[in-house]
C-alpha cells in the first residue's frame, strides 16, 4: 500500500471496530474490525456465506448492527442513514436496475431519489454512460442488454450521486471473462480517479488487480489482513506445483509427497505442493518414480493463502 | 469525467422523521408515471369500464323494473341514482387497489425496486408516500371519469355532487394506503388471493345496490365497520344533496384508515429493507 506517511495522516472513511450482525442466533458476522482510507480500494475476500455481504449491508447503512462500532464518513449510520446513504454508491449482488425504465431513465430516476437537480443529473446521466461505454444504448430497454452491460450500468447508476465511496458487491459474479476485463477496466479507472473502493469477492485475480489491501473473511470472522503480495508472500510459497494422480490415487501419493517441498496440500482432484521453485519439485517427483497424469507449475494467489488460513477451498 | 473532492456532509434537516423520510416522495411518484407509459394501456382502462358496466345494466336494465329506492336520509331516488354514486365509490376503490396491491406485490418481491430505492437518500416514507400517490391518482381519474358519465346521465342530482371529487381522493388515497400496507405483509401469490377473496363481497353487500336496511342489525354492524360502506354513504350523500353530520364521521373513518395504512406501510418497508 503505498501511502504517504509523512505529514497529517487522512481520517478514515469506514471504521469498523468488534463489528456484529447476528439472525436468529446465527452469528453472519462476528467482531471483525478493519478501517478503509479516503481513495483506498479495499476488498473482503471469502466463500459464499462468509459475511461479506452482510457487512456491505451494515457499511451501506441498510442494515443495523447487532453490536460493535461502526463510522462511516465519521457518522453512525444507525442515526445518519439517509445522510450516509447520499454519500455511498452502492452496487448490489445481483442486478435490481429498473426494468420498466429505459436505460437513460434508470440514472435519472435514480439522481432524483437523491433529490439532485434534473438539470445536473441529466447531464452526469450522459457522462456516465460514456463512461459505461452505454451511450449507444442510451434510449434501449433494460431487458435488451447482456450480463455485462447491465453490470456497467449499475455501476453508472451507482455513481450517480458523485459518491465518495462505491460499495461493489461481488462486482463480475457470473459474467464471462471478456465482460469481466471490460469491468475490471472501469473500475481500474475509477480507482485511479481516487475514489474509493469498497468491494467483496470470491474471485481472487480480481482481488489481485483491483484491491490494495484486504482482509480474508470466514465464518464471519477476519482471518488474515494485509496487501495482496504480502498475504502471498506470508502465508504461501512463490510458487506452486499443481500435480494430478487421478482422483483414486491422490491422497494415498499425497501423502508419499509429504516433505518435498514447504507444504503439500491434498485436494480431491488434485495435489498441490509449495515451494519456492516448482519445477525442480517436479523433477524430484519423477525422480522418485512417481508419474503425475498432469502437471502445472504456477504463481501463488490468493486462493493458496485462502486454503492455508480456512484448509478449504474458495470456490467449491 | 471527473469526481469531485470530499464534499462536507452532516445531520443539516431536521431530525424528526429523518431516518424514514427525506421529502422526497415526488421523486418515486414521478418514476412511477414514466414507468406506467410501458404498461398495458388495456389493462389500465378496463379497470375504468368495469363500474360503468354495472351502472347501464343495473341502473339502467334492472333500475327499470326497480323503480325508486329510498336512502338513508330518507330521500326517494331513481335506481339508477341510488347505485350510481356507490359506483363513483367502488370505482375510486378498484384504481387505487390495483396500484397499491398488485402492482407494488411485483414491485417489491421481483423487480426489487424498493430495494434499490432504499439504497439512496431516500426513506420508507418517501417510498410509501410516492406508491401511494400514484396508486391515489389511477383512483382519482378513473372517479373523475365515472362522475362525467353520471352528470351526462343525469344521476348527479345536487350542486353538492362536484364535492364527491374531493371525496373520492380521501376513499382513493384510504384504499391505496390500506392496500400497500396488506401488501408490504404478504409473500405468495395465494395471500393476493385473499385480497381478491375480501374485495368481491366488500364491493357486493356494502349497500352499493340496495339499502343497507334489508339487513338484520347485526350484519348492518359487519357492513358498517367495512370501509367501502363509509365511502358509499359518503358519496351518495354528496351527490344526492343530502348532507349530514354523519359525513363528517365518514370522512373521519378515511382520515384513520389512512394514517393507519402509512404507518404500518413504512414500518414494514424500514423492517424489509433497512434491517
Amino acid at each position: 500500500m503505498a501511502r504517504v506517511s509523512v505529514g497529517i495522516v487522512p481520517a478514515p472513511v469506514i471504521t469498523a471496530s468488534a463489528l456484529t450482525k447476528t439472525y436468529k442466533g446465527f452469528s453472519a458476522v462476528d467482531g471483525i474490525s478493519f478501517e478503509v482510507a479516503p481513495g483506498e480500494s479495499f476488498g473482503l475476500l471469502g466463500p459464499n456465506g462468509a459475511g461479506k455481504s452482510t457487512t456491505m449491508r451494515m457499511v451501506g447503512a441498510v442494515s443495523t448492527r447487532t453490536s460493535g462500532e461502526l463510522a462511516i464518513l465519521g457518522l453512525d449510520p444507525d442515526q445518519y442513514g439517509p445522510e450516509i446513504r447520499s454519500q455511498l454508491g452502492v452496487v448490489p449482488q445481483s442486478d435490481n436496475l429498473d426494468m420498466e425504465l429505459r436505460v437513460r431513465d434508470n440514472l435519472i430516476v435514480y439522481g432524483r431519489y437523491f433529490g439532485l437537480p434534473r438539470a445536473q443529473v441529466a447531464k452526469r446521466a450522459d457522462e456516465l454512460l460514456e463512461f459505461a461505454q452505454l451511450a449507444d444504448r442510451a434510449k434501449s430497454k433494460v431487458d435488451d442488454l447482456s450480463g455485462g452491460m447491465k453490470r456497467r450500468l449499475t455501476i453508472a447508476r451507482a455513481l450517480i450521486n458523485d459518491p465518495r465511496i462505491l460499495l461493489l458487491d461481488e462486482p463480475t459474479t457470473g459474467l464471462d471473462p471478456q465482460a469481466r476485463h471490460i469491468l475490471w477496466d472501469r473500475l481500474f479507472r475509477l480507482k485511479e480517479q481516487g475514489t474509493t473502493l469498497v468491494l467483496t469477492t470470491h474471485y481472487m485475480d480480481e482481488a489481485e488487480q483491483l484491491c490494495d489491501r484486504l482482509v480474508v473473511v470466514d465464518k464471519g470472522r477476519i482471518m488474515a489482513e494485509g496487501s495482496p503480495a504480502a498475504l502471498i508472500r506470508e502465508y504461501s510459497s512463490r510458487e506452486v506445483l499443481e500435480v494430478r494422480f487421478g482422483s483414486e490415487r491422490n491422497e494415498a501419493l499425497g501423502e508419499q509427497l509429504a516433505g518435498i517441498g514447504d507444504r503439500v496440500e491434498v485436494l480431491p482432484d488434485r495435489v498441490l505442493i509449495y515451494s519456492s521453485n516448482g519445477e525442480a519439485v517436479l523433477e524430484r517427483i519423477t525422480q522418485l518414480g512417481h508419474e503425475p497424469i498432469t502437471s502445472l507449475v504456477r504463481r501463488s494467489s490468493l486462493e493458496d493463502v485462502f486454503l492455508r488460513l480456512t484448509g478449504r477451498t474458495l470456490v467449491e | 469525467m471527473t469526481f469531485a473532492p470530499t464534499r462536507p456532509i452532516g445531520p443539516a434537516r431536521n431530525r424528526f422523521l429523518g431516518a424514514v423520510y427525506a421529502r422526497n416522495s415526488s421523486a418515486v411518484m414521478s418514476r412511477g408515471l414514466l414507468a406506467t407509459r410501458s404498461s398495458n394501456v388495456a389493462i389500465v382502462v378496463s379497470g375504468f369500464f368495469e363500474p360503468v358496466f354495472y351502472l347501464l345494466s343495473m341502473g339502467i336494465g334492472l333500475g327499470a323494473l326497480v323503480g325508486t329506492v329510498v336512502t338513508t336520509t330518507g330521500q326517494e331516488v331513481s335506481y339508477a341514482a341510488f347505485i350510481a354514486p356507490a359506483l363513483l365509490a367502488v370505482s375510486a376503490m378498484n384504481g387505487a387497489i390495483y396500484d397499491s396491491t398488485w402492482n407494488v406485490f411485483f414491485k417489491m418481491n421481483y423487480a426489487k425496486l424498493y430495494e434499490g430505492m432504499l439504497t439512496t437518500s431516500l426513506g420508507p416514507l418517501d417510498v410509501a408516500l410516492g406508491e401511494i400517490a400514484l396508486a391515489l391518482l389511477r383512483g382519482v381519474l378513473y372517479a373523475l371519469g365515472f362522475l362525467i358519465v353520471m352528470q351526462s346521465l343525469g344521476l348527479n342530482l345536487s350542486w353538492t355532487a362536484i364535492l364527491a371529487l374531493p371525496a373520492v381522493v380521501l376513499i382513493a388515497f384510504g384504499f391505496a394506503s390500506l392496500g400497500m400496507a396488506v401488501t408490504s405483509y404478504l409473500t405468495t401469490f395465494q395471500q393476493m388471493d385473499w385480497i381478491n377473496f375480501v374485495m368481491l363481497p366488500m364491493f357486493l353487500f356494502s349497500a352499493t345496490f340496495y339499502p343497507l336496511s334489508v339487513y338484520p342489525e347485526p350484519i348492518q354492524w359487519i357492513v358498517q365497520a367495512l370501509p367501502l360502506w363509509h365511502g358509499v354513504e359518503l358519496i351518495r350523500g354528496l351527490t344526492t344533496g343530502a348532507l349530514s353530520m354523519a359525513l363528517l364521521g365518514h370522512v373521519l373513518y378515511y382520515l384513520v384508515m389512512i394514517a393507519i395504512g402509512l404507518v404500518f406501510t413504512t414500518s414494514r418497508l424500514k423492517k424489509l429493507f433497512l434491517d
